[in-house]
């Protein structure tokens, strides 16, 4: 690698929504509710803002929101859409753009409003085509690595399910404590296994929620970073894999590892310096879309051996209190629903709340190096960022 | 003597019958899943038909039916392109009246006879609708039947033949009918059937010099089991001579019946044996059919009738089979509304979507569907050849089964299949029961409708359970 990114870029500021049903408001709120929160925690003001970008995927089409929601004043302002992906690589542009030195304060922020759409899942629309592919909503697409991984590993239906359950009784645990979650109850095992099925083998409990947010961060350099606050947030590196259909054109493609993630992680990684990822890694906020993808992204990040996800889970590896590495600490997609645009950001910000001991009821007792993770896309092909954050 | 080479046919795998609730009759009838039609029984029962023979040597395709998914446009075209035929052959639509079938086997007879094709297709198929809880209801059915009309290499030769026009309007349907309407039962089944059929036989055995004692078996058109056992005696053939008309157990299947039954006949069919085939509607066609020897289907592993009969699962509720066929209005799914397809992006992927063909890369050798530009592996550009995936036999690598995509058969079974020597595709799962599915289950290709839009039948391949 070239020069990295590595300790060349500090977080001084982020805000973050309350996720919902938000019904009161529009996106546009939504991305003053976060601007305005960032611009607070970094004590700046939106005329201090030399360039952003703004991460949304179905919500709006422009750069131009951004601009509309705080009044930015005539200056760059990059739409990014990457998948799932986007509001991490609205982050990742930004951060590069402040690593080469073209400005000294940048904005990324990100925004979706799903709950308009008056669809129950992701509304999906595609542009004009031949329209012969099945209709496979998320659900399905990640039910198909299920259905896999159970037989792969030769995981009898009931105790694959209860693995899941376990990840998704985790995750609501963690999302109690969190009061800009969209989900706020917890669950219990029996909850999940007994929930109705949306896609075989994958029940309610085992898909994140349809919901609203938006998030925002203010990047600078760490020598300005320094005159705003001593507690701002480096970056140690960011990965991004973009796949080619390999797994749908591969035969031998197995479906129970994404070759995304693994690059992904691999290039943050080396960036960072980190080279056990288990013991280096203080917390994670992973793409669980599903609880399927959380167990595959355990293993594809190295948390986990492959195949040994399950056992991890069985023993409490990724939960807030016991767990070694706690991965979801805010409860994650699970209980924040996947407004797109938003979530990458959304991870950011709790990685950089923790690493500055400031994530109240769900603060862990070390926090020095923090990732997140995100996957777009489907088994097969798939968009993945990786993202490492320390002081 | 020119004649039939092969046969093959396709009857869905549904059945109404005495389990179904709701179902009212004493016998079953087979109906179409909701994504068939008869453009995709025709692709299936041509496909059956097509086993074993090198599909480049079909010079011309005739498809017969009373139910065209498409008024203007050509079905035969499309079910060519399904079969994956070659594009310089010629082909037609013989349609609108239940002979069709017959009358598109005496237009193959002669061209191969004339010489200007060696090999023509025919394919028959319907799919009718009678309005519900009439007595025709339980009497049609919905099947498909095909022969390959060739000059050589034919097992049973089609030795004389004899036609009648005769309109009248006895069973009708109008260009807005959904359903078929017929006038009082009497005068259609006395002033039509009973009269013009055994006049044309006998007009036919006359001409021939042949007595109902020649023939083994007599297949022929009938309205129902009661008038088709009338018929046997008016036309002077004994119980044992008439081949079962397959009533209570398939229906009768329009177009494609009497052609069904012949392939039925056909399977059974022994050296020196001799068919009568006598189809009906405005007229009749009626031929003698010398078999030179077995059919031999099974060493190609054909289905034919037989197969297809046995191969079922019968419906539980009527009111599926009425959500089949749109006469009940249920509520849809949350999801976005489908846009009508883009017909030149259809046009641009015919080779992909209707003939079904990957991509094998010249350089190394691997295969991928959907076809691409650049191999997966090697990274050549430009450099393949196309591969024929929809007749080869393949196995559920993964699966889900999804109960909110909104789809008429929840749930909707996703597969991620691996074709035998390469090649995988994501696609939709048919015919499927869900406690049958599984990992490693082996399945192959069926041809089928996705959805109407805009005036649009936007056809492709889904995977299904291997029928027999």
């Amino acid at each position: 690698m070239m020069e990295g990114i590595k300790d060349r870029v500090a977080i001084v500021g982020m805000g973050c929504t309350r996720f919902g049903e938000r019904w009161d408001v529009d996106g546009i709120d939504l991305l003053v509710e976060a601007c305005y929160e960032a611009y607070e925690d970094a004590g700046i003001e939106p005329k201090d803002i030399q360039a952003a970008w703004f991460g949304t995927v179905g919500s709006f089409s422009t750069g131009q929101p951004l601009a509309t929601a705080t009044k930015l004043n005539y200056i760059p302002i990059t739409r990014v859409e990457n998948a799932c992906a986007t509001a991490t690589d609205a982050f990742r542009n930004a951060a590069y753009a402040v690593a080469a030195g073209i400005y000294d304060i940048v904005l990324a922020a990100g925004v979706e409003k799903l709950k308009d759409t008056g669809f129950t899942g992701l509304s999906g629309a595609a542009a004009a085509g031949s329209n012969v592919d099945p209709p496979v909503p998320p659900p399905s697409q990640f039910a198909l690595a299920a259905t896999r991984y159970f037989h792969h590993y030769g995981i009898p239906y009931e105790e694959g399910k209860k693995t899941l359950a376990q990840i998704a009784v985790k995750n609501h645990q963690n999302g109690a404590l969190n009061p800009k979650a969209h989900l706020r109850r917890e669950i219990t095992i029996e909850d999940a296994l007994k929930a109705p099925m949306i896609a075989w083998p994958l029940g309610l409990f085992d898909c994140c929620g349809v919901s609203d947010g938006g998030a925002a961060a203010i990047i600078t350099r760490p020598e300005i970073a320094k005159s705003m606050r001593s507690d701002y947030v480096l970056v140690k590196g960011i990965g991004l894999a973009v796949s080619g259909m390999q797994g749908i054109l591969q035969d031998d493609y197995d479906f129970v590892h994404f070759p995304e993630s693994v690059n992904a992680a691999r290039q943050a990684y080396a960036e960072a310096g980190i080279k056990d990822p288990r013991q280096e890694i203080d917390l994670a906020e992973v793409h669980d879309c599903f609880t399927i993808t959380e167990l595959i992204i355990y293993e594809d990040l190295g948390f986990s051996a492959r195949g040994k996800a399950p056992e991890d889970v069985a023993a409490g590896s990724f939960t807030l209190r016991e767990g070694d590495l706690p991965v979801n600490p805010d409860g994650g997609l699970k209980c924040f629903g996947h407004p797109i645009g938003a979530s990458g950001l959304r991870m950011i910000y709790e990685v950089y709340k923790q690493i500055q001991g400031k994530a109240g009821e769900r603060q862990l007792k070390k926090a020095d190096i923090g990732l997140t993770h995100n996957l777009g896309g489907r088994p097969g092909s798939f968009t993945c960022s990786v993202a490492i954050f320390g002081r | 003597m020119a004649g039939i080479r092969s046969a093959g046919a396709y009857i869905p795998k549904y059945r109404l019958g005495k389990e179904t609730a709701g179902w009212r009759a004493p016998g079953e009838k087979a109906v179409a899943n909701f994504d068939e039609d008869s453009v995709t029984m025709a692709v299936a029962a041509g496909a059956d038909c097509l086993r074993g023979i090198d599909r480049a040597e079909v010079d011309s395709i005739l498809f017969a039916t009373t139910t065209p998914p498409y008024l203007e446009k050509q079905n035969a075209a499309l079910i060519a392109t399904a079969l994956d035929l070659r594009n310089d052959i010629s082909s037609a639509d013989i349609a609108n009246v239940l002979r069709a079938g017959t009358t598109a086997v005496k237009i193959a007879l002669e061209s191969v006879n004339a010489g200007s094709a060696k090999n023509v297709l025919v394919v028959a198929a319907d799919s009718r609708l009678a309005v519900p809880r009439d007595p025709m209801e339980p009497a049609i059915g919905d099947g498909a039947a095909a022969l390959l009309i060739s000059k050589d290499g034919v097992f049973a030769e089609i030795t004389a033949s004899h036609h009648v026009t005769d309109s009248m309007l006895d069973v009708w349907r109008a260009r807005d009918d959904t359903f078929v309407r017929s006038w009082e039962d009497r005068f259609v089944i006395e002033e039509g059937l009973l009269r013009v059929l055994p006049q044309a036989v006998g007009a036919f055995m006359e001409k021939s010099g042949l007595k109902p004692a020649d023939f083994s078996k007599a297949v022929y058109y009938s309205n129902d089991a009661r008038r088709h056992a009338q018929l046997a005696r008016q036309m002077g053939f004994k119980e044992e001579q008439v081949q079962d008309p397959m009533y209570g157990v398939v229906g009768n299947t329009g177009v494609a019946f009497p052609l069904m039954l012949l392939v039925a006949a056909l399977e059974e069919a022994k050296s020196g044996d001799r068919l009568l085939l006598a189809g009906y509607g405005d007229g009749a066609d009626v031929f003698s059919i010398e078999v030179k020897r077995g059919a031999d289907g099974s060493k190609n592993g054909w289905r034919g009738v037989k197969k297809h009969v046995e191969s079922k699962r019968l419906l539980k509720t009527y009111d599926e089979y009425a959500r089949w066929r749109e006469l009940m209005t249920t509520a849809a799914a949350r999801r976005p509304p489908l846009p009508t397809p883009s017909v030149s992006a259809l046009w641009r992927e015919t080779d992909k979507n209707i003939r079904l063909h990957a991509s094998r890369c010249k350089s190394c050798g691997y295969l991928q569907y959907p076809p691409q530009r650049v191999c997966i592996k090697c990274m050549t550009r430009d450099s393949f050849e196309p591969v024929r995936l929809s007749d080869k036999k393949a196995e559920i690598f993964t699966y889900s089964m999804d109960y909110v995509a909104g789809t008429p058969d929840v749930p909707l079974v996703v597969t991620v299949v691996n074709f035998e020597g390469g090649g995988r595709m994501i696609c939709m799962m048919t015919d499927r029961e869900v406690e049958e599915v599984r990992v490693g289950l082996p399945v192959e290709m069926s041809f089928r409708k996705l959805h109407t839009v805009g005036g649009v039948h936007n056809y492709y391949w889904k995977s299904t359970p291997v029928r027999a």
